[in-house]
């Protein structure tokens, strides 16, 4: 294991110094931990840009919070390196933990202060922190609460601690299953959060074991399962056009679905509803499907209203790259 | 919140980076949120200051304090100093810093810009406070009430006073970074009964029966009471014997609690 951390930290020093490597945020670079000789990440690497909003999306237990916690400083690597905004998370714990803000899956609020002291105390490790009154009416809790932190609910904990992640004005952000526990009002508000400090140039990396949350916030998504790399790339590109084997579209009612399904490598036509139309297809022959239906349509005069090619969720490719159903 | 401080207008994130508060500052804060917290908890009220100046007025009032020489309050008010003490470490501090181990308080705060030891500043400073307090209400009950008058020597008392409260707070620490929340709780209540029994702060330890009395001699409880008597006890010789008792209490109990706390 030394000798293996010895020669990727030479590894790591050459990265750094490369243009790509300055401009990374966040380098994971053959990360490897067990706990008790299991080994929970195996061999992980990725790299999250500046001002990208990047999901490490999986069941629990994949390995999604031993990642995070170590790039917070939590962890040491059994194998492997990590850097964050160009630093050790260990060995330059006091130069980085200003820059960084964290929601844990543990909220780790004190139980009998109320939110705005809470907010306060943490606003007090800082130089320029956040008003925070402003960022709690932000957050959507009301600054004058006399309820102590114990009696809030799941979501306004989560929502707290959201609070405490930015009263330090981040550069990068960790938030670890950021909408766990909230109710669909709450988790879109805290998605329009996400999305606004994304737009104010603030690097984001969040875990979730929600498809819907990675496919809409992030610019790229990870898959992870069983400490293992299995995928990574934009939303798009993951559950779209390279995998693409359905092509959907909208047109008048009563189409020849048999004429359609002998178009050359389509293998399968239906009316799913009148006037909405399913195609099947081999991922390969999908150029050629979709110049041979625009064709057909206009050798008959038909106009498309609507065309959508190949696009199935994440939790189908999820499905597909691990053979198993997401495990809650 | 309309712009970060730190971001420009392109998006892109400054080499300006956002700053930690000063380490006073941090303590500060800290030190704010650590008496907040321990004036919201009854039960800290309770043990650290009601329940010692109910022990003092208790037995200062009954005479059933079997004393060979000297007042009762003499003899009483070193032993309750003590107990007060123990309270403020081994179970105030002890017990709040297990359940915020246990709410994840700790490893959050692991995650901020202020250092492991700006916290343990902060929770020094909170319960030197509170230790003051204590001694103010307990020895002006017993000057206004039952007639004490400071006797012995005041420099060796405050040196004891120190040494017992980092030997306690220290045990309540071990308790806290090692142990579960509610076992922790349960120990430090239970080692506080003990204390109070054979510490030879209510009760003189040559009253108890011989074997008992030869093992609590050697417990960190009665060499602290013991050397807190002797500092507040005219003409008394010098405590060597439990001082070094308590000393080397302080130094065992201090290194297993850096080496087996855990934050998390």
């Amino acid at each position: 294991m030394m000798s293996a951390h010895a020669q990727t930290t030479g590894q790591m020093a050459d990265l750094a110094a490369s243009p790509e490597g300055a401009e990374a945020a966040i380098v994971v670079d053959r990360f490897c931990k067990s706990y008790n000789g299991r080994r929970v990440v195996d061999e992980l690497s990725f790299s999250v840009r500046r001002g990208e909003v990047f999901a490490l999306l999986g069941p629990n237990g994949a390995g999604k919070t031993t990642t995070v916690e170590t790039l917070e400083g939590y962890r040491r690597p059994d194998g492997g390196n990590v850097r964050v905004l160009g630093l050790d998370p260990i060995r330059d714990a006091t130069r980085l933990k200003p820059l960084i803000g964290v929601m844990l899956q543990q909220d780790g609020l004190y139980p009998m202060l109320r939110p705005r002291e809470v907010l306060r105390l943490f606003a007090g490790y800082y130089r320029q922190p956040q008003p925070i009154d402003q960022l709690l009416e932000r957050v959507g809790i009301d600054p004058g609460t006399k309820t102590i932190c114990r009696r809030l609910s799941g979501g306004q904990k989560r929502r707290l601690a959201l609070a405490l992640a930015l009263v330090g004005n981040p550069q990068l952000l960790f938030l670890d299953e950021p909408t766990a526990g909230m109710d669909p009002q709450a988790r879109l508000a805290t998605w329009e959060i996400i999305r606004d400090l994304k737009a104010q140039g603030v690097t984001i990396l969040l875990t979730t074991h929600l498809m819907d949350e990675a496919e809409r916030l992030a610019d790229r998504v990870a898959i992870i399962d069983h400490g293992r790399l299995i995928a990574l790339d934009t939303p798009d590109r993951l559950t779209g056009v390279d995998s693409a084997t359905m092509v959907r579209f909208v047109a008048p009612a009563g189409l020849d679905c048999r004429a359609l399904a002998a178009l050359p490598g389509v293998q399968r036509a239906e009316e799913v509803r009148p006037g909405s139309y399913l195609l099947e297809t081999a991922p390969q022959s999908m150029p050629a499907v979709l110049a041979d239906l625009t064709a057909w349509l206009r050798d008959r005069g038909i106009t498309l209203t609507e065309l959508r090619v190949g696009h199935g969720s994440l939790e189908e490719l999820f499905l597909r790259l691990t053979g198993s159903e997401m495990r809650e | 919140m309309t712009t970060l401080a730190n971001t420009g207008q392109s998006g892109q994130v400054q080499p300006q980076p956002a700053q930690a508060a000063p380490f006073l500052r941090q303590v500060g804060a800290q030190f704010k949120a650590e008496l907040l917290l321990t004036s919201r908890r009854g039960e800290n009220i309770l043990v650290t200051l009601i329940l010692p100046v109910i022990l003092l007025v208790f037995f200062a009032s009954l005479k059933i304090i079997p004393v060979s020489t000297g007042s009762v309050i003499n003899f009483l008010l070193p032993g309750i100093l003590a107990l007060a003490i123990m309270a403020s470490g081994m179970v105030h501090l002890g017990i709040s810093t297990a359940y915020e181990r246990y709410y994840g308080v700790l490893k959050r705060l692991g995650a901020t810009p202020l250092p492991r030891s700006g916290l343990i500043a902060a929770k020094i400073a909170a319960v030197l406070l509170l230790e003051v307090l204590q001694v103010v209400l307990l020895v002006g009950i017993a000057l206004l009430f039952y007639g004490w008058r400071p006797v012995g020597s005041p420099g060796l008392a405050i040196l004891v006073l120190a040494l017992g409260t980092i030997t306690f707070a220290a045990l309540g620490l071990a308790m806290a970074g090692s142990l579960r929340a509610e076992t922790t709780l349960a120990v430090a209540n239970g080692l506080y009964l003990l204390f109070l029994l054979i510490g030879g702060g209510i009760l003189p330890l040559d009253h108890l029966p011989a074997p008992l009395a030869a093992l609590a001699q050697y417990l960190p409880a009665a060499a602290f009471t013991q050397s807190l008597q002797a500092a507040l006890t005219a003409g008394a010789p010098f405590p060597g014997t439990a001082l070094l008792t308590l000393l080397i209490w302080m130094i065992l109990i201090l290194a297993i609690a850096i080496r087996t706390f855990r934050w998390e």
